[in-house]
């Protein structure tokens, strides 16, 4: 359970999983973040206005996910690191999952990285599709990184280290 | 004797917006900071703050300090005392110090305590060992010293210190063994524990630390889980290796001054020990001295930055710096506060001010 060991229940994330429609067209985020705090960066980075809080700054985060489109600005600019975005539309078995990465060394666009689920548990070998700064102020990364389609709803992470140049 | 309009006592957020405040009515301020840069707990936070725009949130705590300290260094009406300790406020107001390596008397019209929190230790076997730190000592070696302060470390505590200084620890390449809590659930926010627990580290609820063991340092601790009266289950013992452990069990309101002074005190728990009793101008008992930040509970820095405008209006103002402007903006002030402390998180702190206000406070 989220509040006894970090980890979001399958029931919490239920409640933030945009429809599959809307994942099948294309980049979309999904804020992993459970609990009133008073905290709003996410709604106001959003260029998009596609999250609210309704209730004010204690109240979830509520994505329009028509309105998102998936731009990621919001990912680097949570202080919880609690926003991912993912891409289903491409054909076939691979989606991507754009995800919020802090630590060195930085693995580079192209190099293969171990994918965590939120337990940190590894699931194999990533290929890493893009690296985008957060800016010089922000300091965040995001990471985008290539996974198979029935996994983008489990990597959340990336091993820090150890990175490789071939699968 | 040195002679200023309003003292403030503490450079950390409270105090840093404190002085800003009180100088943007056109008071005259004296800052004095026992450190060498001012900036308190910020100085060590690397991380990204919460709050709104308003309180800088999303940007990085360390980034929130320099800003601030920034604006009070260029500000005229602003005279920064750095390595300056404030040691005792007087029945006639004056304050003393160290400074430069001797005694400064301050002659003062107003004084604003904020001088913040100090640390909880926990007595356990083996807690006199090299290697057990509290978590503001690993902070200050790691962030401000950059000396890497372990190998792997076993932290106790899951508030918000512990849940973050882990983090913090894991960008520096150190690992964390676990991160434990004698409460049944997490005490920090949960979106600070899902991101340590998604790099692998466990969270275990219900534990606590037993004793830490090794051969002139920390080498191992032992833990074991707790009941719900926070009793050791026999049985339930484990042993981890570790070359430190860290302990982030909260911080509690660093009122020596208040006390010295004279200001009438509560023990209030929710605000994490004895506090100033404070007006809603966070004016304690003895006129002319305001308290602010986490010296009036322990919170966090977009309120001790809010509270720290709230006194820095009030003392200017009840030295008639711009009156009707002052009313104004200690009015946007109480309401800021308001709006922070709206949520679950908040509601503790306000149950610790409906306390203080029954004990005689007005806030
Ligand atoms: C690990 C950690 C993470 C945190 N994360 C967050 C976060 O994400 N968001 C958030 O909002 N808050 C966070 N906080 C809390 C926040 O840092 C504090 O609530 C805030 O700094 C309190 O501000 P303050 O000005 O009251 O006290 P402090 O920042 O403690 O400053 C007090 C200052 O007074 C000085 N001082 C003390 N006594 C004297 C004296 N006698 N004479 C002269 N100077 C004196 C001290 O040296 C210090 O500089 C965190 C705290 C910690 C420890
Ligand atoms: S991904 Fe872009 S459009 Fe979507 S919520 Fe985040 S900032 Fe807004
Ligand atoms: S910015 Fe992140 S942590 Fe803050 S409310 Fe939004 S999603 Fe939650």
């Amino acid at each position: 359970m989220l509040s006894k060991n970090g980890i979001p229940t399958a029931e919490d994330l239920k409640k933030v999983m945009p429809s599959e429609e809307r994942l099948a067209r294309g980049a979309v985020s999904i804020t992993e973040c459970f609990q009133n705090i008073p905290c709003n960066p996410c709604v106001t980075s959003c260029p998009q206005k596609a999250i609210t809080m309704p209730d004010g700054i204690n109240d979830l985060p509520r994505v329009d996910h028509e309105l998102c489109n998936g731009c990621g600005i919001c990912v680097s600019r949570c202080p919880g690191l609690a926003i991912f975005i993912v891409d289903k539309s491409a054909g076939g078995d691979t989606a991507v999952v754009r995800l919020p990465f802090e630590f060195l060394p930085l693995p580079q666009a192209g190099q293969y990285v171990r994918g965590l689920d939120r337990s940190g548990a590894e699931h194999g070998w990533f290929k890493v599709v893009r690296v985008t700064s957060g800016g010089a102020k922000n300091k965040t990364y995001t990471i985008s990184l290539e996974v198979p389609k029935e996994l983008c709803m489990e990597i959340r992470n990336i091993g820090i280290g150890g990175y490789r140049d071939e699968q | 004797m040195k002679k200023t309009e309003i003292l403030v006592i503490g450079g950390g957020p409270a105090g840093l917006c404190a002085a800003n405040a009180a100088s943007s009515l056109g008071a005259k301020v004296l800052l004095c900071e026992r450190d060498g840069v001012p900036g308190g707990q910020l100085v060590k936070q690397t991380h990204k703050f919460f709050g709104s725009e308003k309180q800088y949130a999303g940007d990085r705590g360390i980034q929130i300090g320099q800003m601030l300290l920034e604006q009070t260094q260029s500000d005229p009406n602003i005279e920064i005392y750095t390595d300056t300790t404030v040691l005792g406020i007087y029945e006639d107001g004056i304050a003393t110090a160290e400074h430069d390596g001797a005694h400064l008397k301050i002659d003062a019209e107003r004084i604003i305590v904020a001088t913040g929190a100090a640390e909880k230790f926990l007595p356990f076997e083996g807690n006199d060992l090299p290697g057990v730190y509290g978590a503001g000592a690993v902070q200050t070696l790691m962030n401000v010293s950059g000396v890497r302060p372990a190998q792997r470390v076993l932290m106790v505590g899951a508030g918000n210190i512990g849940l973050i200084v882990s983090y913090q620890l894991m960008q520096a390449g150190v690992e964390v063994a676990a991160v434990i809590e004698g409460a049944p659930n997490i005490g920090g926010y949960l979106v600070h524990a899902s991101k340590i627990r998604r790099l692998g580290v466990p969270i275990l609820t219900q534990h606590t630390v037993l004793g830490a063991y090794g051969d002139g340092r920390v080498q191992r601790a032992r833990i074991a889980q707790v009941d719900s009266s926070w009793q050791p289950v026999p049985g339930t013992e484990q042993d981890i290796e570790c070359d430190a452990v860290c302990l982030a069990v909260g911080l509690t309101p660093l009122t020596e001054l208040c006390w010295q002074a004279g200001c009438e005190m509560a023990y209030i728990r929710e605000l994490s020990g004895h506090v100033p009793i404070v007006n809603e101008f966070l004016e304690t008992t003895c006129s002319g001295i305001y308290a602010a930040g986490d010296v009036s509970g322990i919170e966090e820095a977009s309120s001790a930055m809010v509270e720290g405008r709230l006194a820095g209006y009030s003392a200017a103002a009840s030295l008639g710096h711009a009156p009707e402007k002052a009313a104004a903006l200690q009015r946007a002030a109480q309401e800021e506060l308001l709006e922070l402390r709206s949520g679950p998180a908040g509601a503790r702190i306000l149950a610790g001010i409906a306390k203080v206000a029954e004990k005689g406070g007005r806030r």
